[in-house]
């Protein structure tokens, strides 16, 4: 079974919408939604969801102030400045490495695992989807991308299906690696923006990093044609394949506030004709 | 006082609104990028960088000459960074999270630590504006230390503007925590709105008054402008689709300097943030 993760490096340049169209396009395939921190992709898939489970991951300590006698050994070792003078901890600022708990000569500090999020397997009407829910401000999102990608992995295997779609999350640290590390390939969509080429080329770089294969696609390209022709150029330099250009199309937008992928919202759309066209050049090249 | 601008969705305009803040307010001001994943605001400011710093993470190294192999280091270790194999330890560094506990539980003492390079903080000005970024190492994970290093660098003197990364996890938390104001930037469409509210799910959590502005206004649906009514959220600016903003940005150029009739609405929205920043205390 293949992989194909669509990355980004800056956010809002069209992964989920692009996500969405291909979702419509491709057969025999599972979806899922491997940016856990902001996940979208259900808005457009609208889930029906079958199976629910909590994510744990990491601990936070807690001071049993019963117990405490306050003699600050914990306060010291702390690197994360997370003890309070009055013994309490904080637990946003705590990093779980249970120091403290270690080294508390009363025993008097609890360590419980958290509960940071939910991944649900879920029925849509373009097949089976994996997905996540990251509690808001908790940690582990890489783990909990790992995660998901090996649910639909194992998902899609046993359905005997032959295509993972997975929705990348922004930027190139712990989340996006974890999320093209292993994958078949990355579509990376980007825009022809000062900043859109910018973080292109870093995620381009990491996914060279860890020798994934890598394909760009320019979108809104009629923005700004000079510079969607530089990022072309960048692209063939540095051996990405340039899958095609879409062009600037609030039918994204009136598609999205439907929950409509583009191809639902109007099936004669000019950028859905490219991203067509996009699809089968990736389908050839992926060999689908 | 520290304003941080943070989005939840990502794209929805972050940067565009801390430059042209910064530009606008001029002098004495201080913008932190702490989108070190992928720092933007550069390209938008011009900064001359005249200082560049390697940011580095202490990370244990282990003398085998002392070394009993007693595993200790291994077992309090949370993060499975270092285990004793065979005659030998062997420290995960990417994986470690510099609690120094290892170091700490070493009866032997043969325990020391060393920096694991994250990425480097580059310094500038430009238009009497100090400019300060991160830049995470490419293959680097741990963006969180590196955001606190450029936070770091806070003047209490001047007004400081901190451009977060999108989400709500732990980098985005870090580039809050200090804020005394959170400036949301959202679009009124389905993805902005459901972001939105896992941003300021995470804004309430750090207890800052927030506030937001609406890029992009007329592209899109009415809801965002129900939730911020429903949720008492003030809406301090709204910024309609205009294709030669999207084309100014796409070359770099700054909203107040193509459109300069912008530069009043940046400082209107600048008193309004103050005010309710007043209102708050």
């Amino acid at each position: 079974m293949k992989e194909l993760v669509v990355i980004s490096g800056k956010g809002g340049t069209g992964k989920t919408s692009l996500m969405g169209a291909f979702a419509s396009l491709a057969e025999n395939k599972i979806l899922c939604d491997a940016d856990v921190d902001a996940a979208d992709l259900h808005l457009i898939m609208n889930p029906d969801v079958r199976k629910r489970y909590d994510f744990q991951s990491g601990n936070t300590a807690v001071i049993d102030q019963g117990r405490c006698t306050e003699c600050g050994v914990c306060i010291d070792l702390c690197r994360w400045k997370a003890i309070g003078d009055d013994f309490k901890i904080k637990s946003i600022e705590c990093e779980g490495c249970g120091v403290c708990v270690y080294f508390c000569p009363e025993r008097a500090i609890d360590f419980p695992e958290n509960t940071c999020g939910e991944w649900y397997i879920s029925d849509t009407r373009f097949g089976p989807m994996v997905h996540a829910r990251l509690g808001i401000a908790e940690e582990n999102s890489g783990k909990l991308v790992t995660l998901v990608r090996q649910e639909a992995r194992k998902l899609g295997e046993e359905k005997n299906l032959k295509l993972i779609l997975s929705d990348g999350p922004p930027g190139v640290g712990c989340p996006v690696i974890a999320s093209i590390g292993g994958a078949s390939a990355v579509l990376i969509v980007t825009e022809p923006t000062v900043s859109g080429k910018h973080d292109m080329q870093r995620v381009a770089q990491l996914a060279a990093h860890f020798k994934v294969p890598a394909m760009i696609c320019v979108n809104k390209f009629d923005l700004n044609l000079e510079l969607t022709q530089n990022i072309e150029n960048f692209a063939r330099e540095n051996e990405l394949s340039c899958l095609g250009r879409i062009p600037f199309d609030p039918i994204f937008t009136w598609a999205m506030v439907q929950g409509q992928t583009v191809f639902e919202y109007n099936t004669g759309s000019k950028a859905g004709q490219a991203i067509k066209q996009i699809w089968h050049i990736l389908a050839d090249k992926m060999k689908l | 006082m520290i304003i941080s601008i943070a989005s939840g969705k990502g794209g929805t305009g972050k940067t565009t609104v801390a430059t042209n803040l910064a530009l606008s307010l001029g002098s004495a001001v201080q913008l932190l990028d702490c989108d070190v994943e992928e720092p933007n605001a550069h390209l938008f400011i011009h900064p001359n960088f005249d200082q560049t710093e390697t940011v580095t993470a202490p990370v244990p190294e282990v003398d085998m000459n002392k070394c009993s192999l007693c595993g200790k280091c291994g077992d309090i270790c949370q993060f499975k960074a270092i285990v004793v194999v065979g005659e030998t330890v062997l420290p995960f560094e990417e994986l470690c999270h510099s609690c120094g506990g290892c170091m700490a539980v070493c009866p032997e003492k043969a325990i020391t630590e060393k920096g694991r390079e994250l990425g480097v903080i580059q310094k500038g000005h430009c238009n009497g504006i100090e400019f300060i970024h991160g830049k995470l190492r490419v293959g680097e994970a741990m963006s969180p230390p590196l955001i606190k290093k450029v936070l770091s660098y806070t003047d209490p003197a001047k007004l400081t503007i901190v451009d977060a990364p999108p989400g709500t996890s732990c980098p985005v938390i870090e580039s809050m925590k200090p804020a005394d104001f959170v400036l949301l930037v959202t679009e009124p469409t389905p993805f902005g709105l459901y972001d939105l509210k896992l941003a300021v799910g995470a804004v309430k959590i750090l207890n800052i008054p927030c506030g937001l502005v609406i890029n992009r206004s007329d592209l899109g649906d009415a809801k965002v402008i129900e939730y911020a009514n429903q949720e008492d959220l003030p809406i301090l600016m709204e910024i309609p689709f205009d294709r030669r903003i999207a084309e100014a940005y796409s070359r770099g150029d700054m909203i107040v300097e193509v459109m300069p009739e912008w530069k009043e609405r940046f400082l209107a929205l600048y008193e309004k943030i103050i005010s309710h920043v007043n209102d708050y205390i």
